[in-house]
């Protein structure tokens, strides 16, 4: 008897393969260009509705509660909510006063005067003084007692915090610098609070509930918060979901209210279900070469790179073409500073990329590994077609996909790789996407190092005048494209899932999930 | 009637298998894509003229990389199964015939081994080696060995009591002799079910691990992996997920069937 049972088995499976395949040619060839995607983030229609709780999905851990400790840029996307500088950046990418109520800079650039709004509380009920924004600057800048290398490099400028009174601080700097306010971003803390990292206490619009690592961050409304009417949502979780592929089961099921980084395979499946907003990310997606790593330490072999890795070809693949390409380690948002001709120094050129690679030597192709992150789908998708790519230069790439926590340990921090593909974000300063490639910087994981480079830099951050630090930025761009540092990509397209019941989601200038003007319409 | 049915499951199983060894086998000369060639224009094409089992996400062909990964999955799979039949029986003769204080303390080592999911113990290998096809095959083989061992060993031990070898003894014929020319035929059996159920769990593992992203990395296709890249698809695209998926099931089901067949005709 069982032989006929396996037999109708089998025959059963056979039937529902041919079935599958009948259904699914009917189904796809609906398959067109629709998206679904709208670029509108409110509907005026709708009036905001104060409480409600929304759960946020995010792609990593988080990699430190300490604002000034933390390095990823996905930490300080959940921590804005939590923590506020002296000044913080709005949806426009100015800067708006934050715990100081006004501020002033010395038109040489020596000297900053900031304010201490009036009333503001931390989240445990005390008053912001003037002690504890000084402390906080010191914290960052490195010059607490037992500190040995500044929190925040941009912070090593300053010489000297002086208290003018109980409201009025004034710090001064080794030099004049302007572009200094973009960092004074970084998070005002209680003084001699010690528990930074296990329950952070902040200034901002949400105040920390519980963390459980690689599970969940929980934040609650902060009612003393200094701007009246904010925030809206009276709890908000970020959840950690392992990849994508999770995020999506949970925004179908509807335990997830909100998650910005939808493919646009993924968004075209939420059509119908889910709002999908686009904006830019505000990312450098490179190709990350570690230039103290043969072959890569030749010029010639990382701009035969450059020219074999085509970012539209990339964009069409992973994207649906939707993302704005770039060519040096700057994206679009800094519209001053950016130069955008970068972006084509180098187009897909298969024979100049072997005419280059035949003069570094390696006509024959070589192989390398290109290091990915396995939480980021888009990377990995990036690096596989980049890996196709190659291989018209001879170049054999292999994929190795590493754990986040293993890509920050071995690959930013130890810089123990060949290739790997990445975004890096920034602060409200251009110099924050800049100094890193300064051959002495302490974040300089591709370990570029250029004579002329880092005199550029040293004179841009030393210049007060805008017109020559525009100048030099763009010189800086121009020598990382022109010297191939990394392979530049592109700024990718953000695609946000949102509850259609949500309204009032910004896109920032910077990489932050602003959810303070986020509430739920009636 | 019963002895017929059970020829039926074993020829039908080695039919299923030895085409799949067919098609594998022309993967390696010939497949109708490069399995790798992405093509942007051609994504997402469902099954049909030119794409026999559609396209992915890449706009590569489906059935290329199915008999791409055919084939990585049966290299893994053969390997797997040929060392840890290989050393298994080797461990197992030794400690069946010979018992005694190198059986206590072989045996314990295989229980210990034993005593972990294999995709654990896999992962803890993969950590240390670092991921790829031959990590991976070295990883597994090692955790096939106590199966494979124990049933050697409980047959070894079985067999050893028996006239046939104690007159081989007497006849003055050396333990090797006696070990691998005598009682290894008379286990056969035994040992060959093992090794197809073994084949079997070797498959499932390596689609397991390549699942898990710990396996054959990408853009390398194997069966699991592909299964892997397809789950964000399920809905969009079914056929990407189904087409691998009923590749593993007719593999897995081919060898079932033989283990079968073969397991009634010599009980």
């Amino acid at each position: 008897m069982k032989q006929t049972k396996f037999f109708k088995m089998f025959r059963l499976l056979f039937l529902v393969y041919v079935l599958a395949i009948v259904l699914c040619g009917c189904a796809g060839g609906e398959q067109g260009d629709t998206t679904g995607v709208t670029t509108t983030a409110s509907d005026p229609q709708k009036g905001p509705q104060k409480g409600g709780s929304v759960v946020v999905g995010i792609q990593q851990d988080l990699d430190s509660l300490d604002p000034h400790m933390a390095d990823a840029a996905g930490t300080s996307e959940v921590l804005f909510n939590i923590f506020e500088g002296l000044v913080k950046p709005d949806k426009d990418g100015n800067l708006v006063p934050a715990v100081a109520s006004d501020f002033k800079v010395s038109e040489d650039g020596m000297r900053y005067t900031f304010t201490l709004r009036e009333g503001i509380t931390f989240h445990n009920g005390s008053p912001v003084t003037i002690d504890d924004v000084i402390y906080s600057v010191n914290r960052c800048a490195g010059r607490l007692e037992g500190q040995e290398a500044p929190l925040v490099s941009a912070y090593s400028v300053i010489t000297e915090v002086n208290r003018i009174d109980d409201k009025t601080v004034e710090l001064v700097l080794e030099s004049g610098d302007t572009e200094l306010i973009g960092y004074l971003t970084a998070a005002i803390i209680p003084k001699d609070y010690e528990k930074q990292g296990e329950s952070p206490v902040g200034t901002g619009p949400f105040r920390f509930v519980s963390y459980s690592p690689q599970h969940a961050f929980v934040m609650e409304a902060y009612k003393d918060y200094w701007q009246q009417g904010m925030p809206y949502l009276d709890k908000v979780e970020f959840r950690i979901v392992a990849n994508t592929d999770s995020a999506m089961l949970e925004l179908k099921g509807g335990s997830i209210d909100l998650y910005p980084y939808l493919t646009s395979d993924q968004a075209r499946e939420l059509e119908g279900q889910m709002e999908v907003l686009l904006g830019p990310s505000n990312l450098v997606q490179a190709l990350f070469l570690n230039n103290a790593e043969p072959p890569f330490d030749n010029v010639k072999v990382r701009q035969a790179l450059a020219c074999l890795v085509n970012p539209q070809e990339i964009m069409d693949m992973v994207a649906d073409g939707y993302g704005t390409e770039i060519g040096s380690n700057m994206f679009p948002a800094f519209s001053k500073y950016y130069l955008e001709s970068t972006k084509d120094i180098y187009s897909p050129d298969v024979e100049r990329a072997k005419a280059l690679l035949a003069e570094a030597g390696y006509s024959d192709g070589f192989e390398m590994t290109i290091t990915v992150p396995s939480n980021y789908q888009f990377h990995v998708d990036t690096a596989q077609v980049i890996v196709e790519e190659l291989k018209q230069g001879n170049i054999q790439a292999k994929i190795n996909l590493v754990e986040w926590e293993t890509w920050i340990s071995d690959i930013y921090r130890g810089r123990q790789y060949q290739g790997t593909i990445v975004g890096l974000d920034a602060d409200l300063a251009p110099k924050d996407l800049l100094d890193r490639y300064h051959s002495e910087a302490r974040n300089n994981f591709v370990n570029f190092s250029n004579e002329e480079y880092d005199k550029v830099l040293e004179e841009a951050m030393a210049s007060i005048d805008d017109a020559e630090k525009v100048e030099k930025y763009q010189r800086l761009q121009q020598i990382l494209a022109e010297q191939a540092a990394s392979v530049y990509i592109q700024d990718p397209a953000k695609l946000v899932a949102i509850n259609p019941k949500l309204d009032g989601f910004e896109f920032y200038p910077v990489y932050v999930l602003d959810m303070a003007s986020v509430y739920f319409n009636n | 009637m019963g002895k017929y049915k059970k020829h039926t499951a074993f020829i039908i199983g080695l039919a299923i298998s030895l085409v799949l060894l067919g098609v594998m086998l022309i993967g390696i000369f010939y497949t109708p894509y490069e399995p790798n060639k992405m093509n942007g224009s051609e994504k997402f094409m469902a099954p049909g003229i030119r794409h026999f089992m559609g396209t992915d996400n890449f706009g590569r062909d489906i059935f290329s990389r199915v008999l791409e990964g055919l084939k990585t999955t049966f290299l893994v799979a053969v390997s797997v199964t040929v060392i840890g039949s290989f050393f298994g029986m080797l461990l197992g003769a030794i400690t069946g015939y010979f018992g005694g204080l190198l059986d206590e303390v072989l045996m314990r080592v295989n229980d210990a081994l034993a005593a972990f999911p294999s995709i654990l113990l896999a992962l803890v290998f993969i950590s240390i080696l670092e991921s790829g096809t031959y990590n991976i095959i070295l990883a597994l083989g090692i955790i096939f060995i106590p199966s494979f061992a124990r049933i050697v060993r409980g047959e070894f031990i079985g067999q050893k009591e028996l006239d046939y070898v104690k007159s081989a003894r007497l006849m003055g014929a050396s333990h090797f002799r006696i070990m691998f020319v005598h009682i290894l035929p008379n286990i056969l059996p035994a040992l060959c079910s093992a090794i197809t159920v073994g084949f079997n769990n070797a498959v499932l593992a390596e689609a397991g691990m390549s699942y898990l992203g710990i396996g054959v990395q990408p853009p390398d296709a194997s069966l699991g992996r592909m299964l892997s890249e397809a789950q964000g698809y399920l809905f969009s695209a079914p056929w990407y997920a189904l087409c691998p998926g009923v590749i593993i099931i007719l593999l897995i089901l081919g060898f079932s069937l033989i283990n079968e067949g073969m397991g009634e005709q010599h009980a």
